[in-house]
């Protein structure tokens, strides 16, 4: 390794980022160690770099730095995070040291923390469906292992429930295999981090799961890292130990406003609504690590979970996650409202990997037509409230009353279950069927014939 | 592979996927080795001596003072047997051979595996012999390349044929001479082509063929033509990747290249695990076999997803100068654009809209304009053309920002995806109010002369009631259904057959994943014979509910079933709606 140079050079200060000058022998991405003139100590990575000048972003605060008496110590590597089994059952803070009160995780291996991108080539498919036990995911936007599919919320919703409902109850049929949990606390609050801790605790998963809390006063430049650090350690843990790896990543939307941050006080060009322009890219650094690959038993399986400010899906930050994520689950403000937990709007929710992972051998011969007739009909029902809302319930047509029906029966019985309720696939499934039969068979386009059949119970 | 030519130079400065070197005789665009590593950059702006390149690889780790070297060639691919069943990375390295140099699943930095097999022995069978005189573009002779795809070798040379023999022969080896004023050029199996340059080409030609896709919305409302140029934009969810991949199993273009620029990793895996496994109707073989596919997904470097597209069109443009139909997919044309901007951002150019660089247009009407049906170069006369059917991801579905705006000023066909129409289902969720299809009238007659003489007319007639069923739609949300009179229910009626049986499409159905044009006619021939006896029998006085209530009117909900082999079920129904009227008429 090349000695370590120290330099005292810092020419300027600008929100997260020093500026160092007359530096030499320093790699772009490299990290940094600042100690300021009182003894602290500070990370940083190097951002740009030219023949003089490095400029450094701070993982903390600025404040204590100056000009001149502020040494910089270039480390001589980029950003990597020691690795061990050991780290199952700790929580760690968001630059991955121990937070607990635990001993230093002695590490087997180190890895580069920004990883690299999985070969397309020597990914599996992922078609292993995830039983989660919700009827709204399993049924209609149905997980599979090695797939990302984020939460989408709002202020106010009960994402945090579902998400530790969802790492509760997940497994995969057939198998008593438990999932690893890793979960990154990204700027969420002390309140909100000590739900998941005290829901991990009580089910005993906390044995299981690898905890990285940056909360919402640490810096926020951390939060850069956090999610990182999550997935090196979700890697290790799945293609490395072959263990089966559920990452839970709650809030990416602080992460973004943590990129926006720093890309002004590099004085970008802003994008969308002040973003960088390589939002994209950067996210998908983060969701692409996620899947199965070749040769390896261990998978990683993202959930991510977002607030959309003022729950507008159109805003960068969901509108980024959706063109990268393997679908979205959307929480409803109006479901919430009428007491349904969990408030999952289905309509727009929608799981990519879906085909691939059920039907036949994996659920049921009837998933994919029962599902797909549950969206058309909930649907058409959805646009005949607003219609009956206009031209009251008795212009409709019989059949369409019975859409109506269906639509609210679709919400009490089927989207609504308790935090505690785990429906096996089959219960899902025999759910749907009972709400179809109050529908003429004429309008049960999507099912085929011998599954209605086979599994309508004839009144 | 390149050899360096020698010019060498250093490292001044990094920034993401930018480096600024100095280099004396540095040339735009030339391929450079980037520090110890050699990573692969492109040369995109030079001040002086100063050279600004982008890097294909992650730049983590490279210093200031590091060396650099130039190629002193642009950014080129190899073209030559081989290309078919591979898939590439964004510059054109085979993926397969980055994880045995990889050495697992992560694809390592600096490295450098030739685009074509350099170890398969090719048989070459010449169909010149020695003493021709060659032109440019002439065929002097196959390989059969993949038991679908005969690979025509073409002479990149003008002059008279010095030697030339049929044998076994890797891409490296001299497989014929050339000789023209004197000098001697050898001709291998492959040759080397600029990316950012399209191939020559004698004429281009108006298309008049339609590519057919197998998908009804699309080849009967909005048909592409052979060497056209289509648009799909959509919000995502609303099935882009589905309908473009639907496009490149079923349609009958000879080649596919399927540009997967800046997607998922476990959708292009799917792509790669499901192809080889589709087994081509006519010839019985895996459809990979004519598929070439190009991966840069999206955490892969930015830098080579802006190029994954040149690579992309380029392999298209040589299969069609060996006289094929070629089919190009891109998606996301939205991803690449971003690529742009960011290295744009980096490169601190002023920025145009939304950030997009000045120049987003012209690289956005230069691409779709390597589309084309052609006469190819060479001395006998064939025909090729590219079609491109681009993929557009408009932030928040939004279509009036720069990229969907600036694609729709240059295609011909606009797919438009509707969100509200994915998330009751129906797929492919192309809205068929908002899309448009310019080679509607310079492909009329082709449907005249190939389907049948009144294809076109029903196609209009449908599409009228479609319209009409929107303006419908909009009293019915005031006052109800009921309130309308008995023949514009029975409108509704027709249309609801239109878009459910007819419209929709199962991309998972094996049946109805794809359709002849043959059923298609036959399928809508059906729906607009019921229309037009339902509109009689009203006239008669019968009721709509009556007519609704019809066993074939179920039955034409399950005609999506009926297999091409069983075409003849269709003059069945027909009878049978007659049928039906008729009796419902003698009551």
């Amino acid at each position: 390794m090349a000695i370590m140079k120290e330099y005292k050079t810092i020419n300027q200060i600008a929100g997260p980022l020093v500026f160092v000058d007359n530096v030499s022998g320093v790699s772009y991405n490299e990290i940094v160690e600042v100690t300021l003139d009182n003894g602290d100590k500070r990370k940083g990575q190097v951002l740009d770099i030219s023949e003089r000048i490095a400029v450094v972003q701070i993982f903390g605060p600025t404040a204590g730095i100056s000009t001149d008496q502020t040494t910089v110590k270039f480390l001589g590597e980029t950003m990597h995070l020691g690795l061990s089994t050991e780290m199952l059952g700790r929580a760690f803070n968001g630059l991955g040291e121990p937070r607990d009160k635990g001993p230093k995780v002695i590490p087997k291996e180190r890895l580069d923390i920004n990883g690299l991108p999985i070969n397309p080539y020597s990914r599996e498919s992922p078609n292993e469906f995830i039983q989660t036990g919700i009827s709204t995911i399993d049924a209609m936007n149905t997980l599979v292992r090695g797939q990302k599919l984020p939460i989408f919320s709002g202020a106010g919703l009960p994402h945090n429930q579902l998400a530790v409902q969802i790492a509760r109850q997940a497994k995969v049929r057939g198998t008593d295999e438990k999932f690893a949990v890793v979960f990154a606390a990204v700027g969420i609050t002390h309140e909100e981090a000590s739900f998941f801790i005290r829901d991990f605790e009580k089910t005993g998963a906390l044995e299981n799961a690898v905890l990285f809390l940056n909360l919402a006063d640490d810096p926020s430049v951390e939060r850069l890292i956090t999610p990182r650090l999550a997935l090196t350690t979700a890697e290790y843990l799945a293609y490395e130990q072959d263990m089966h790896v559920l990452v839970l990543i709650t809030d990416m939307t602080n992460y973004c406003e943590a990129l926006r941050e720093v890309s002004s006080a590099r004085q970008e060009v802003p994008g969308r609504r002040g973003y960088p322009g390589y939002t994209y890219t950067d996210l998908s650094t983060i969701y692409e690590r996620a899947g199965r690959v070749k040769g390896s038993k261990g998978t990683v399986t993202q959930l991510p979970i977002l607030t959309m400010p003022g729950d507008d899906k159109t805003h960068p930050i969901p509108d980024l996650t959706g063109y990268i994520t393997e679908g979205q689950i959307i929480l409803g403000r109006d479901l919430h409202r009428k007491g349904i937990y969990p408030p999952v709007d289905v309509l727009p929710s929608l799981s990519r990997l879906m085909n691939s992972g059920i039907g036949g051998t994996k659920t049921r011969d009837d998933h994919k037509g029962v599902a797909d007739q549950l969206y058309a009909a909930y649907a058409n029902g959805r646009d005949l409230r607003s219609l009956s809302a206009v031209v009251g319930e008795e212009a409709l047509t019989d059949v369409d009353r019975r859409y109506l029906k269906f639509a609210d029966e679709f919400e009490n019985k089927f989207v609504r279950q308790g935090p505690y309720e785990n429906r096996a696939i089959e219960k899902t499934l025999e759910i749907s069927w009972d709400m179809f039969s109050a529908l003429p068979e004429t309008e049960l386009k999507r099912v085929k014939k011998e599954h209605i059949e086979k599994y309508m119970k004839k009144k | 592979m390149v050899k360096l030519n020698g010019s060498k130079g250093y490292i001044k400065r990094i920034s993401g996927p930018v480096a600024e070197v100095v280099c004396p005789g540095i040339k735009m665009y030339d391929v450079v080795k980037v520090g110890n590593e050699k990573l692969t950059g492109e040369v995109i702006k030079i001040v002086g001596d100063t050279g600004i390149i982008q890097v294909y690889e992650d730049t983590s780790g490279l210093k200031p003072g590091e060396p650099v070297e130039t190629t002193g060639e642009p950014l080129s691919v190899e073209l030559g047997p081989g290309l078919l069943k591979n898939t590439y990375d964004g510059i054109q390295r085979p993926l397969a051979d980055i994880e045995k140099m990889s050495g697992g699943v992560f694809i390592k930095r600096g490295i450098n595996a030739p685009s074509l097999d350099r170890t398969i022995k090719w048989e070459f069978k010449a169909t010149m012999k020695k003493g021709d005189k060659v032109k440019v573009g002439d065929i002097i002779g196959t390989v059969q390349e993949t038991e679908l795809i005969v690979h025509k070798i073409l002479c990149p040379h003008e002059g008279k044929l010095e030697s030339i023999s049929s044998g076994k022969y890797t891409v490296e080896d001299e497989v014929a001479t050339v000789s023209s004023e004197g000098k001697k050029k050898s001709v291998k199996l492959y040759q080397r082509w600029f990316v950012r340059k399209s191939r020559p080409v004698i004429e281009k030609f108006p298309p008049i063929i339609p590519f057919i896709t197998g998908q009804r919305v699309i080849d009967t409302f909005f048909p592409i033509a052979k060497g056209g140029t289509a648009c799909i934009p959509g919000p995502f969810g609303s099935g882009k990747t589905v309908t473009q991949q639907s496009l490149a199993k079923y349609s009958d273009a000879q080649i596919v290249v399927y540009i997967g620029c800046g997607e998922r990793g476990n959708e292009m895996t799917e792509v790669l695990q499901e192809f080889p496994h589709l087994i081509d109707p006519k010839s019985g073989r895996p459809l990979m076999e004519r598929t070439v596919l190009i991966a840069n997904t999206s955490n892969m470097p930015v830098a080579a997803r802006e190029a994954s597209v040149y690579t992309g069109i380029t392999i298209a443009e040589y299969f069609r100068d060996m006289g094929y139909d070629v089919a190009l997919m891109a998606d996301s044309t939205s991803r690449w654009a971003e690529a742009m901007r960011e290295i744009g951002g980096r490169l601190e150019e002023m920025p145009g809209e939304e950030g997009y660089p000045a120049y987003l247009a012209r690289k956005l009407a230069e691409f779709y304009e390597r589309a084309g049906r052609v006469r190819c170069l060479g001395s006998d006369e064939r025909y090729g053309s590219v079609s491109v059917v681009g993929a557009v991801s408009p932030p928040g579905g939004d279509l009036s920002e720069p990229v969907s705006q600036n694609t729709l000023r240059v295609t011909k066909v606009f797919l438009a995806l509707d969100a509200s129409l994915a998330y009751r289902r129906h797929f492919p969720a192309i809205n068929w109010l908002k899309s448009y299809s310019l080679y509607l009238d310079t492909l009329e007659q082709w449907y005249v002369d190939n389907t049948s003489s009144d294809f076109p007319k029903l196609r209009k007639l449908a599409m009228a009631l479609l319209q009409k069923e929107s303006e419908l739609q909009e009293i019915v949300q005031l006052v109800g259904s009921d309130a309308l009179p008995e023949k514009e229910q029975a409108v509704l009626l027709s249309t609801k057959l239109l878009r459910e049986d007819y419209l929709q499409q199962n991309a998972y159905s094996d049946v109805d994943a794809k359709s002849s044009m043959k059923k298609q006619y036959l399928m809508l021939k059906t729906i607009m014979r019921f229309h037009e006896r339902t509109l009689g029998a009203i006239d008669l006085g019968v009721q709509l509910k009556k007519v609704s209530e019809l066993g074939t009117r179920t039955r034409i909900g399950r005609m999506k079933e009926i297999t091409e082999e069983k075409l003849e079920e269709f003059e069945k129904l027909q009878a049978d709606i007659d049928h039906d009227f008729d009796s419902l008429l003698k009551k």
